[in-house]
């Protein structure tokens, strides 16, 4: 049994929600004062989750390319998804949107433009 | 063998130099640092003494008054921004009577002309906006003030199209005698000349200490300031003063040529010539006691702080002239305050002896005017879209608080003993210098300086050495790689 | 001279969305003038989410909400001129403006809508003691090296303020390979958003040192470290003892922003010094008529949704001066910050008022279950619960037409904070 502790992020009150977790299931939950709260505490004690925003090489430039996951992906992945970011180069023109990796990390998540580049 | 070789690239270093290129003589300026006016020269109150601050009979009393008097006609012939806007030296009690009365006498034996004691109303009337407890006012009216960093330049470009030669980063390890003059060792090489000037400030006394056995001291006087926003510059017209204590000239509050507000600078001695840092203890100690001249000084509104360090002589007046044991070596050394207003008549002094010490033959084609860079933001907008056609880097403002233009910023890097760093710039545009304190112009000067001096934009700094901006870019350049 | 009707100064999200309005309001001579080389604004550079979800009802990044935009823009065949710079207004509403394409230009307005949005403090503003060394950026101006120029400013991170360009810049630091030490902060409590703490402190273990200040500066040439000082919560004084020394390569300042309102000034208009942008009235008119003023320029915002509904209001209203139909204001009750109240927009409101406007706030503090509430004179004619009121987040509250029915001889407005105690 394990006890974790997080901040909501629901809103400015950013309640203290601690909770008793039995490997990913919870057991007991408190501190949250709105259903938001427990709604994201829920997650959030679960399987957290992020939307990673980055920047990825362009050829024949330094200006980078900002992109997006297309979904918030696993929050213990975000380091690989960066990694596997930094290892591609894209070719312009490019449009927002654009799937630049596909199923990144394997997590079923894409990386898109989040920029026109022509 | 050249002519005449002068250490340091300060404002009488440049202002020597220049003089000395009036006469046919081959002469070499090396300044230590990356840039010319990085001492004193850049760190001061840019203020035009009046002359009455300094004992009679000292060097500093008489070459105060004759700088003074020459202000203007170098101001013009080199397109130095200056005002002759008064001085005020104010008492905030009754008691303070008498050494008013002093410091007019004392202006008046060193030849001071205009100094008159004003009392309440005439004060008022000239300052409305000085503090409640000032009681009366020693009118200094030959007092103004200048852009010392921009005088300097000013010297070093007439100097160069004269036919000086400029170096810099060019520290001088050594000065020996040897047949026929001296040799100088730097870290830009070595270099043997006739004659040497020493104007090295700060360190002026180490030079001279290498070959003259007639020693003195050099201890770093640092004076801390913070400058105010233009909003304010129209709060005080003439240049406060304080009544001086005996470590120097008090608190100033006076406006800048810029139209900001100059308040400082307290006086503390230190061991390090190159500690230029401000501290809490000194900047607290500015505010206190300029709150006396200025009650409600706008916390919110300060641009910067800086501190400089004045080159304090142990003998406590300018050191001038060819070196008693040391034929043509010739000093200006311990030249601080009022070092800036001196220059000129210094300059004079020494070119001339120099000239005379070698026989030189003054030059029929010497140009004595030079031209400061066209600022977009002086124009008129006839004169500006006239610049523009010319010049179309005119139309790219890049310095939005001082709306400098990219035509300026590469023209500063281009005229002679140009900016290679962004403070180079910024002293010769002043780029930088406004109320966002150079946070949008960076990126764009940055790149400026990187194309007109064929480096990468990681290698500009911005004051040389080791003052780089940038760590490396976040990808190498377009290569493609196979995941 | 070229006429334009609607002249926008500023092509980030305040412009464009106030000419996409003045447009659809049936306007046909607008013209953007924007001193960047593209439109966007700001928005270019924040490549991180959270924009956009009251108006498109997703989350997009910045780049991509002002896409949105841009789009309409383009659409509508809206005239746009970029790398141009305005340098003067005058009240009679002649802007000069420079640019390498058209060199100097004059243009005489029949409405002007200021949307010239903010700049940062720097360090020099705050007076920190130390040495002036390289290696000290303001955050947006790191943000614009990092995200716009693909060049990394350094490699071990202090950050001194925890607004959100600060929190946000952590994270993107982070993410590109450095290491952010800490985010000091002056105050007892955070400016930024409780998610950006979480998702950009919290989440890379990146303390978030509260009641601290940088107190000294070292690095003779290039920033070695800084000296960070535990300070008194009600003097806001360092105290002597705590200081503590991290060895850094760059210092980043989230210190404040400041509306940049220099051609505000020239053109007459009036300042409020409680916003530091222009008094405008219910329709987002400044003291002189016809100029408008919108978006951060105004007053600083925290999210964009707003700045494009404001904006809208006054792109809108805009034009319908030009046509001739904005009531002139000859009465107008004066708006007071009361308590805990900061900066409320507008600060004049039309005792002919005839529709429903928001008013918006900063909270001077933080206040837990309060009501923020609406005096009409000595008359409380509205109030708002709230859980939960902190500077960070700007309040925004309806004032209907029907309060000032309810005290026909009230001379001012007041906005207040009630803390129940």
């Amino acid at each position: 049994m394990m006890k974790k502790e997080i901040t909501c992020i629901g809103c400015p009150m950013g309640c203290r929600i601690t909770a008793e977790l039995d490997g990913d299931k919870i057991i007991s939950i408190e501190g949250y004062t709105c259903n938001i709260g427990k709604k994201y505490a829920q997650e959030e004690l679960t399987v957290p989750t992020r939307m990673v925003t980055a920047l990825i090489k362009v050829e024949g430039t330094h200006q980078p390319l900002s992109v997006k996951t297309s979904r918030p992906i696993e929050k213990s992945k975000i380091f690989d998804c960066l990694k596997e970011i930094s290892q591609h180069t894209v070719v312009r023109p490019i449009h927002i949107g654009e799937v630049i990796i596909k199923n990144v990390c394997g997590t079923s998540v894409d990386i898109v433009a989040t920029k026109e580049l022509i | 063998m050249i002519d005449v070789l002068i250490i340091g690239g300060g404002v009488v270093g440049c202002g020597v130099a220049r003089e000395l290129s009036r006469y046919n003589l081959n002469i070499a300026l090396l300044e230590k640092t990356d840039d010319i006016s990085n001492g004193q020269s850049k760190a001061n109150t840019a203020i035009i003494h009046g002359g009455y601050d300094a004992h009679p009979g000292t060097l500093k009393a008489k070459f105060n008054v004759l700088g003074n008097q020459m202000m203007d006609e170098v101001c013009e012939e080199l397109d130095v921004p200056h005002k002759r806007n008064t001085s005020l030296v104010v008492s905030f009690d009754a008691e303070g009577h008498d050494k008013l009365v002093e410091l007019k006498k004392q202006g008046e034996v060193n030849g001071v002309p205009k100094l008159s004691i004003i009392g309440q109303d005439e004060l008022r009337k000239r300052e409305p906006n000085i503090g409640s407890t000032a009681y009366e006012a020693l009118l200094v009216e030959t007092g103004g003030i200048v852009c010392p960093y921009e005088l300097t330049q000013a010297f070093a470009e007439n100097a160069a199209m004269n036919g000086v030669n400029f170096y810099r980063e060019a520290e001088v390890i050594a000065v020996e005698k040897q047949e026929g003059g001296w040799k100088v060792t730097s870290t830009a090489g070595t270099f043997t000349a006739k004659a040497v000037v020493n104007c090295a400030g700060l360190y002026s006394d180490e030079i001279n200490n290498m070959v003259s056995e007639d020693k003195f001291t050099i201890v770093p006087r640092r004076g801390e300031y913070y400058i105010v926003d233009k909003k304010f510059g129209d709060t005080f017209h003439a240049s406060i003063f304080q009544l001086p204590t005996k470590m120097g000239k008090g608190i100033l509050v006076t406006p800048t040529v810029d139209r900001t507000v100059l308040i400082g600078p307290t006086a503390e001695d230190i061991d390090d010539k190159m500690d230029t840092q401000t501290t809490a203890e000194g900047l607290a100690k500015v505010l206190k006691y300029a709150s006396l001249t200025w009650e409600h000084i706008p916390m919110r509104n300060f641009i910067t702080t800086f501190s400089g360090l004045r080159a304090h002589c142990n003998r406590d007046d300018f050191i001038l002239g060819e070196a008693p044991d040391a034929p043509m070596f010739f000093n200006a050394g311990g030249v601080e305050s009022p070092g800036l207003t001196s220059s000129p008549a210094i300059a004079k002094y020494l070119a001339e002896m120099v000239a005379d010490k070698l026989n030189a033959t003054k030059k029929e084609d010497f140009n004595p005017i030079r031209k400061g860079i066209p600022k977009f933001r002086e124009m008129t907008d006839e004169q500006r879209a006239k610049a523009i056609s010319i010049n179309p880097d005119y139309a790219k403002i890049v310095c939005r608080c001082e709306t400098v233009t990219e035509a300026e910023i590469r023209e500063a890097i281009h005229r002679p003993v140009g900016a290679r760093t962004v403070d180079g710039i910024k002293r010769r545009t002043r780029a930088g210098m406004g109320r966002c304190q150079a946070g949008f112009c960076t990126p764009k000067t940055l790149e400026i300086l990187s194309e007109e001096l064929h480096i990468s934009p990681l290698e500009v700094t911005k004051f040389g050495g080791n003052s780089k901006y940038l760590e490396g870019y976040l990808f190498e350049k377009g290569d493609s790689e196979n995941a | 001279m070229r006429n334009i009707d609607v002249l926008i100064i500023g092509g980030g999200p305040a412009g464009l969305a106030a000419a996409i309005s003045a447009y659809e309001a049936g306007c046909r001579n607008i013209l953007i003038l924007e001193r960047e080389e593209n439109l966007g604004g700001i928005l270019k550079q924040c490549i991180h989410n959270g924009f956009g979800l009251h108006t498109f009802k997703e989350e997009l990044t910045g780049p991509e909400y002002a896409q949105r935009y841009i789009d309409k823009v383009l659409e509508y065949g809206i005239p746009t001129q970029c790398d141009t710079m305005v340098i003067d207004v005058t009240p009679d509403k002649i802007v000069t403006a420079v640019s390498r394409g058209a060199g100097l230009e004059h243009f005489q307005a029949k409405s002007i809508i200021l949307a010239m949005g903010c700049r940062e403090r720097p360090r020099g503003s705050l007076g920190t003691p130390g040495w002036r060394c390289a290696g000290i950026y303001t955050a947006g101006t790191a943000q614009k090296f990092v995200n716009l120029k693909g060049i990394m400013p350094g490699k071990r991170v202090v950050i001194l303020g925890s607004g959100d360009i600060g929190l946000i810049m952590a994270r993107r630091m982070t993410f590109m390979g450095a290491k952010v030490l800490a985010c000091v902060e002056l105050m007892s409590f955070s400016a930024g958003l409780k998610r950006n703490i979480v998702q950009c402190l919290d989440d890379y273990d990146i303390p978030l040192l509260l009641n601290h200040t940088v107190v000294d500066i070292a690095g003779r040439e290039h920033l070695e470290g800084v000296t960070v000082a535990e300070v008194d919560s009600k003097t806001l004084k360092p105290i002597p003892g705590t200081e503590q020394y991290y060895e850094c390569d760059t210092l980043l300042l989230s210190v404040g922003l400041i509306p940049e309102n220099e051609l505000t000034t020239m053109a007459g208009v009036k300042i409020s010094p409680a916003t530091n942008g222009a008094e405008v009235d219910e329709s987002l008119q400044t003291s002189v008529e016809g100029i408008f003023s919108c978006g951060n320029v105004l007053h600083v915002h925290d999210l964009v949704d707003f700045v494009s509904e404001e904006s809208a209001k006054a792109g809108e209203n805009a034009y319908k001066y030009v046509q001739g139909k904005l009531p002139e204001n000859e009465e107008t009750l004066e708006v007071i910050n009361g308590f805990g109240v900061s900066g409320a927009v507008p600060q004049h409101i039309s005792k002919k008022l005839g529709e429903p406007i928001t008013i918006m706030f900063r909270p001077r503090g933080v206040y837990k279950d309060a009501r923020v509430c609406i005096d009409v004179g000595d008359a409380q004619v509205a109030a708002k619960k709230s859980r939960i009121l902190t500077p960070g987040e700007m309040v925004t509250l309806k004032f209907d037409p029907e309060y000032l029915q309810k005290n026909t001889n009230a001379d001012k407005i007041t906005v207040r904070v009630e803390v129940q105690q």
